[in-house]
């Protein structure tokens, strides 16, 4: 042992990591773990919610919905409607400021509807009916449709991708297929470009001279006080790391948790975990072109397979993480029902293949395996059809070859497809409009090319009706006619979670993630 | 030397053409669609057609290809579809942490598997020997996600003496940089550790073996002059034969360890990269690992040269 009388080397570990120090001058800033990485900040061009909540913390809409669906006035101070419901007036209120200091006018609200009106669905069917879209004066634009649409406030509150967010003029004349190359909105938080690193961290600082509503929050509707100096957002690759952060005070806030990660931060010291104001909602797409789903009776035999409870069990496990739901527009909304809804009956569905002509051809389920919203949806969806007698291919793949297979429309054996899925937010499916998986445009329409002219027709009356009680009727016939069809197979919608640290107050009850409304004393600052 | 560093850098000219077009095909012809993802989920077909106009994706594969290469000729290596931002700064951008990184894991084994090895080989069937052993085959076998997860739980979590992610660049604040840095050197210099110290010993056994070894133990030299002074320089060639193999593939370890200390790196921007098809940074970055990869052959080649003189090329 003479050899090492003497260290050979040293390993020196420096420093002990004293979490949660604070400096008297540090701006009080948020950090937070958010549900995936921001990399594209078009709200326009992308339909990713990262991207959306970006635009929320950025930019502002006209109009919001509050809690009970209704529309209330965002942006907007006065607005009135004509007598023959053809043209509409929207005045902006007082001390909209543009965050490089411009103030908001009209024709921003123009240029900015105009590119929506190019890009999105309930968009594309608004500017469809606009004959005219200007601006009156600096505060006040007017829209002239050709025809009366119920659901003007409804659609310009609209809160999923794409949000018709108001941006200045010249840069929302950007093409709607092109995006955009600044980041300048008059929402309460200003996007930090110098700071931003794609795929990484995104920063925003409060927007000074913004002027919250005076009416109190109500999910998205009403003020907008942001009560840090800065918000930073934080991505993580790995959700186990992120709760590991959490746990040690490194990040106040993981935005969205699934169940299972959720489960893993109960009664942990210093972490308070709830429900977020949304709810996922993962659903079947059958494809109307190809056998064996050409056929009405083979869809609805799909249908009266699936046990939606079974689902929920399976994938989520604990009944308070989960609501059975055949609702198409959502349970406890506005337009909820049970019009035509279907009770799983495995008998009958065996009878409806039986009747709908089915020869065993090969039918393709496919298998998304690196998104934790699809995980389980493919191998159960296989084996209940396979308990109904039909013959499953259960091909694997990433979400990029998942979205590009989806898109074929060739038969099965041709590198086609039969079943593939959507992981909705609640929030896409509770209008008849802007619910895609009713989409009635055939093969120029969404993946699953879904064609029907009742339903085409049930939707511009929907969109013509001009009362709760009017829509409210419509939306259970579309219902009942989507049923029918079997346009798509609800699985069930569950919770999602987030979770934050005690000291800093939770993340508002809205269903998009927002960083406004949330305290957090300048002594809890993360380290 | 000179003469064979040009031949080498000459001779990597080809290697790289054949990686890039095969890099592009590769990426080209498997599934998945920028614009698609880009575009998401309800768009129309003809958004997303006008959507792969504007990023170029509809011209034929030899033009993007050869409008690519005469960019990279230049000196250009592209821009980001998602970003839009050039991909050499995107890849300069992440090179920091992951460059100190594998500094800091190629030092630590330095420091501590090749003595360790030399250790083993030396008191050879003794309980040094075998705890070394152990630890090289435990070090080896577990995957290196595993062995982070546990260093955090036990070095973060329950001890509170580290941070559990992040990265904080040396040149703002040195200490933090020590702090976020020391957990990922650990986890990923375990599996490199287990490895070169197991070659060393080996190869030290063999050596220890030799005539000149009794001759010089016979003329009175100490134990640990033997060892340090004839051994181990006479051993060096197949130590640092692994060592050179170990960087490259750390490169594989780097994007797990980046992923599970949030460290934002090129390893996560590479997996990034390739999830979103961003087919220009998958390109560029495919084309610096190739860059790495032969630089350190390059590297060891010449060290081959510099340990043993009777090596020639």
């Amino acid at each position: 042992m003479k050899l090492f009388y003497k260290p050979l080397f040293a390993a020196v570990i420096l420093g002990v990591s004293a979490s949660g120090v604070a400096y008297a001058k540090d701006p009080v800033t948020l950090k937070v773990a958010t549900h995936a990485s921001l990399r594209l900040l078009d709200p326009m061009t992308s339909t990713a919610d990262i991207t959306r909540d970006h635009s929320y913390a950025v930019y502002e809409t006209l109009f919001s919905l509050d809690s009970q669906y209704d529309p209330k006035p965002q942006m907007v101070g006065d607005y009135s409607v004509s007598a023959d419901q053809l043209e509409w007036r929207f005045t902006l209120r007082d001390g909209l400021v543009f965050h490089d200091g411009a103030p908001v006018k009209a024709e921003d609200a123009v240029a900015s509807l105009k590119r929506w009106f190019a890009r999105d669905i309930t968009g594309g069917r608004l500017g469809k009916i606009t004959k005219t879209i200007e601006a009156v004066d600096d505060k006040t634009f007017k829209i002239h449709l050709t025809e009366p649409y119920g659901l003007m406030l409804d659609s310009l509150a609209k809160r999923n991708a794409h949000v018709p967010f108001i941006m200045p003029k010249r840069i929302a004349e950007t093409p709607s297929n092109q995006n955009i190359s600044e980041v300048i909105g008059s929402g309460p938080l200003r996007f930090v470009a110098e700071e931003f690193q794609p795929g990484v961290r995104v920063v925003y600082e409060k927007h000074k001279d913004y002027k919250p509503r005076s009416e109190p929050m109500d999910a998205l509707s009403g003020a907008r006080e942001v009560k840090v100096d800065r918000v930073e957002w934080i991505s993580f690759p790995d959700a186990q790391t992120a709760i590991n952060a959490l746990q040690k005070g490194e990040i106040d806030i993981i935005e969205r948790l699934n169940h299972d990660m959720a489960g893993l931060l109960k009664d942990k010291k210093g972490v308070v975990v709830h429900r977020s104001g949304d709810m996922q909602s993962p659903a079947i797409r059958l494809n109307w072109l190809q056998a064996p789903f050409n056929s009405i009776e083979n869809r609805r035999a799909v249908l009266h397979a699936i046990n939606q409870q079974d689902f929920m069990d399976a994938l989520i496990g604990d009944p308070d993480g989960y609501k059975v739901c055949q609702a198409l527009f959502g349970c406890g909304t506005p337009l909820s029902s049970d019009r035509g809804v279907v009770a799983p009956d495995p008998a009958k569905a065996k009878a409806l293949l039986k009747q709908g002509g089915y020869k065993g051809e090969s039918t393709v389920v496919l298998n998304i395996t690196d998104n934790p919203t699809f995980q389980g949806l493919a191998p159960m969806t296989a084996q209940v059809l396979r308990s109904i007698g039909m013959k499953v291919d259960m091909p694997s793949m990433d979400f990029a070859t998942y979205f590009s297979r989806r898109k074929l429309k060739t038969p099965s054996s041709e590198g086609g497809w039969s079943v593939a899925f959507g992981g909705w937010s609640l929030m896409d499916l509770t209008s008849p409009i802007a619910n895609i998986n009713l989409d009635t445009r055939g093969e120029t329409g969404y993946d699953g090319w879904s064609q029907d002219d009742v339903m085409a027709k049930l939707k511009d009356d929907f969109a013509r009706a001009t009362t709760r009680e009017e829509q409210k009727e419509i939306a259970a016939k579309i219902q009942e006619r989507a049923y029918e069809l079997v346009f798509y197979v609800p699985l069930g919608t569950y919770y999602n979670y987030s979770a934050h640290r005690e000291s800093v107050d939770r993340l508002p009850q809205a269903p998009v993630s927002v960083y406004w409304n949330i305290g957090k004393p300048a002594k809890a600052n993360a380290s | 030397m000179l003469k064979l560093i040009l031949v080498r850098l000459a001779s990597t000219i080809p290697v790289i053409l054949v990686v890039t077009m095969l890099i592009f095909l590769l990426l080209r012809l498997s599934s998945g669609d920028p614009a698609l993802l880009m575009a998401g989920d309800t768009a129309s077909a003809e958004v997303i057609e006008s959507m792969r106009i504007s990023l170029g994706l509809d011209r034929p594969l030899t033009v993007q290809y050869g409008i690519w290469l005469s960019d990279l000729l230049k000196g250009d290596l592209g821009t980001s579809i998602l970003t839009k931002q050039p991909v050499a700064a995107m890849i300069m951008e992440r090179l920091e942490p992951t460059f100190l990184l594998t500094l800091s894991v190629i030092c630590l084994t330095l420091l501590i598997a090749v003595p360790a090895g030399a250790i083993a080989a030396w008191f050879h069937r003794t309980w040094l020997d075998r705890s070394v052993m152990a630890f090289s085959v435990v070090g080896y076998s577990v995957p290196a996600f595993v062995i982070g997860y546990l260093l955090i739980l036990s070095f973060a979590i329950y001890l509170n003496l580290l941070p559990v992610q992040g990265y904080v660049s040396p040149f703002t604040d040195f200490l933090g940089f020590v702090e976020h840095m020391t957990l990922p050197a650990v986890t990923l210099s375990i599996v490199m550790m287990a490895l070169v110290a197991r070659v060393t010993r080996s190869s030290l056994l063999e050596i220890l073996g030799e005539d000149f070894i009794r001759t010089a133990k016979a003329k009175g030299n100490t134990d640990r002059r033997v060892l340090w002074k004839h051994a181990l320089p006479n051993a060096a060639v197949p130590i640092i034969t692994v060592i050179g193999i170990s960087i490259a593939s750390i490169i594989g370890g780097v994007v797990v360890t980046e992923s599970v200390f949030n460290i934002p790196g090129v390893g996560r921007l590479t997996i990034d990269a390739i999830m979103s098809r961003d087919y220009p940074l998958v390109q560029g970055l495919i084309l610096f690992f190739s860059l790495v990869y032969v630089g350190i052959n390059l590297l060891v080649d010449l060290i081959y040269v510099l340990v043993d003189p009777r090596i020639r090329y």
